[in-house]
């Protein structure tokens, strides 16, 4: 069976999302400190999520490949880890927008942004040494995976001690049933760009593999 | 644990999207040599690699008698012994500080009286305690292949231990490959020099792109019947 | 064969390799002295040290130093294939991860001997006014640091480009650690050491040390086989 059938209808469905979005976010009520500023949320929060969650599946993915031996499994960290550093870039760049506006600078060593950075260099770090490091590199990397999502909290824990000077503001709870719906909408919408990246990028993985057994199989 | 035979069964082994051992199946038993011949490359060392517990196949199965790797563990480990192409020996320390790192590491009994043994038969004793980066390499060759015999190995994998060694060390070695043999160890041997097996080995495998290809017994030197095969197949 | 027992051969081996060439403590002393040189150039103004420069420029060095000896100390093993031979002994895999990383720790302890005194003097710095915090704070910093750093020095012998990769997949893995060691030692350098904060850091690297070493444990089996 054509696989690439059963991406057509979740495609449409987060294509129609994405294409609502502006609309509702248009329509969300002006927050009353930072203005218009404020709407890059309904931008960055979501990517944010989607990149803890895709570093969070890097590294189920890597333990399960390193225990169980399952080669799958490690198609699926890989994809993950790709993600992780494509979702992570969008924070980087949404981040320091909001920042110039919110806190007049481009970056800001606020406890969110500088952990989201120290995952990133962790998920770029794990992309190099596949690149780099040779035969036998998966392994070594599943193993750098999950030190990275084991460290997710640490980093976030120390980088918010280290900057108790400013106290951490919790975006999300705070936010007014008006604001909350978009946001609602824009985070679906990220997952589920998410979840469909990660299973076209599986998918692709898989079949590199098939292409590798199909070339072996040729020359024997 | 002890076993008598090594097993292998359609063993497959791929480098991303090089293959270097394809559907190799090989059986040895107590008692015997066997010499693994082939080009460089051919993929003698990965096979070794594997039989020593360092490499997992891709597919296919080892079995050490009965065992597998995974499950036996590390009391099959202790039952292997291996001389690899980089001879595993610290080169800052002197003969007798390095057999008896080993010796202690295996665990084994009576650590001194097997390091003294050992560098009897490495001729080494005059050089006991010089540190074996001063060593020539025929030296750190002998004392290399003392080494990974010092807990009596039922398996014993040599990666090219010929190479470095003169006239008298070389049929020294071959009568140490003869006298295992005896106490019934299970030998697997890759080398190029074949006139020097010729008569020692029980029997030659060749690999040729990570396939392997049984040399018959026949007339004429093991070097003409490798050379038949090896022309008719390229 | 107890596992004590072989973690005591590996170190004494490498105590005993060490004791012969020196190379590995001269090369990281001289490396660690270096770093604070070059940093106090770029944090001493007319003559006075910045604020809280000491205790960064004390965890740099120990930092950078120590990614350095991690790499020598596994060089020494892939000389002549070593760690495969030891992999192939039969010896709890755990037990060689203990073995190096004791070995990696007491080099670094060494060092920092030297070197915290050297920082205490150039800067000002009241490193020894609450010696036994400051030296909880040392101890449980490196061993996070060299936990993590062991596994990923002795997982990338059998890589290409390894001596680039190491501090690129050490340092982030380990800014948790730097921060805390950083952060405590400032508390302890202020003109009224904080106390309490410093001692709240030194909890979190213990939390840390527990945590990268049960992982590091628990991976370095099947991280080693290929």
């Amino acid at each position: 069976m054509d696989t690439r059938k059963l991406f057509i209808l979740p495609l449409v469905a987060i294509a129609a999302m994405f294409a609502y979005a502006p609309y509702a976010i248009h329509a969300a009520p002006y927050e009353s400190t930072m203005g218009l500023v404020q709407k890059i949320f309904y931008f960055h929060v979501p990517a944010a999520m989607a990149m803890f969650l895709s570093a969070f599946v890097c590294g189920i993915a890597s333990a399960v490949f390193l225990f169980g031996r399952k080669e799958k499994a490690d198609r699926l960290a890989l994809s993950a880890a790709e993600l992780t550093v494509l979702f992570g870039l969008i924070v980087l760049i949404s981040g320091p927008l909001w920042a110039r506006k919110a806190w007049g600078v481009w970056w800001q060593w606020d406890a969110r942004l500088t952990s989201t950075l120290i995952l990133w260099l962790v998920f770029q770090a794990y992309l190099l040494l596949r690149r780099y490091g040779g035969p036998g590199s998966d392994r070594l990397a599943a193993g750098v995976a999950i030190f990275g999502a084991a460290n997710v909290p640490f980093v976030y824990w120390s980088v918010n001690v280290w900057r108790t000077l400013h106290p951490p503001t919790n975006v999300v709870r705070t936010l007014e049933p008006e604001m909350m719906w978009p946001f609602m909408w824009s985070a679906i919408a990220y997952l589920g760009l998410y979840g469909l990246m990660l299973a076209a990028r599986y998918r692709l993985e898989n079949r590199r593999a098939e292409l590798e057994e199909i070339y072996l199989a040729a020359e024997d | 644990m002890d076993f008598t035979s090594l097993t292998l069964t359609d063993v497959t082994r791929n480098f991303g999207r090089r293959r270097a051992l394809f559907k190799v199946s090989l059986r040895c038993v107590a008692g015997e040599i066997l010499a693994l011949l082939g080009p460089n490359g051919a993929g003698k060392s990965t096979l070794l690699s594997i039989a020593s517990t360092l490499l997992e196949p891709t597919a296919g199965e080892v079995r050490y008698g009965d065992q597998t790797a995974r499950a036996a563990g590390a009391a099959l480990r202790g039952r292997i012994g291996v001389l690899g192409h980089d001879l595993y020996i610290y080169p800052e320390l002197s003969a007798v500080e390095n057999l008896q790192f080993f010796g202690r590491v295996y665990g084994l009994p009576d650590v001194p009286a097997r390091v003294e043994a050992a560098l009897a038969r490495a001729e080494l004793a005059h050089r006991r305690d010089d540190p074996v980066a001063g060593y020539s390499r025929g030296m750190r060759q002998r004392l290399a292949l003392e080494r990974a015999l010092l807990h009596d190995p039922r398996l014993v994998l040599l990666d090219e231990p010929f190479t470095g060694l003169d006239d008298a060390a070389t049929s020294a070695l071959r009568r140490r490959l003869a006298g295992l043999r005896e106490v019934g160890t299970i030998v697997l041997i890759t080398t190029h020099d074949l006139e020097t097996i010729d008569g020692l080995v029980d029997r030659a495998v060749m690999l040729q792109n990570g396939r392997l290809v049984t040399i018959e017994p026949g007339p004429g030197s093991l070097r003409d019947r490798y050379r038949r095969l090896t022309t008719v197949s390229a | 064969m107890s596992f004590l027992r072989t973690v005591w051969l590996i170190v004494r081996k490498d105590f005993l390799i060490e004791a012969r060439s020196r190379e590995v403590l001269y090369t990281t002393l001289f490396f660690a002295v270096s770093c604070v040189l070059v940093f106090a150039f770029g944090f001493v103004r007319e003559g006075r040290p910045l604020e809280d420069a000491a205790s960064g420029i004390l965890w740099i060095a120990i930092a950078f130093s120590g990614t350095l000896a991690l790499g020598r100390a596994f060089e020494r093993e892939r000389q002549s294939e070593t760690l495969r031979a030891l992999l192939i002994a039969p010896i709890d895999r755990p037990a060689l991860y203990v073995g190096k990383l004791v070995g990696v720790l007491l080099l670094l302890f060494v060092v920092e001997l030297i070197i915290v005194p050297l920082v205490a003097l150039m800067f000002q710095a009241p490193l020894f006014d609450h010696a036994l915090l400051m030296m909880g704070l040392l101890v449980a910093g490196t061993i996070g640091f060299a936990a993590v750093g062991t596994l990923f020095a002795a997982m990338l012998v059998r890589a290409r480009s390894r001596d680039v990769l190491l501090p690129v997949l050490l340092y982030p893995i380990t800014i948790p650690v730097i921060i805390a060691g950083v952060r405590g030692t400032a508390a302890l350098l202020e003109g009224d050491p904080n106390i309490a904060v410093a001692r709240m850091w030194l909890s979190m690297l213990f939390f840390f040390d527990v945590v990268f070493v049960t992982l590091a444990l628990w991976t370095f089996e099947p991280v080693m086989t290929e």
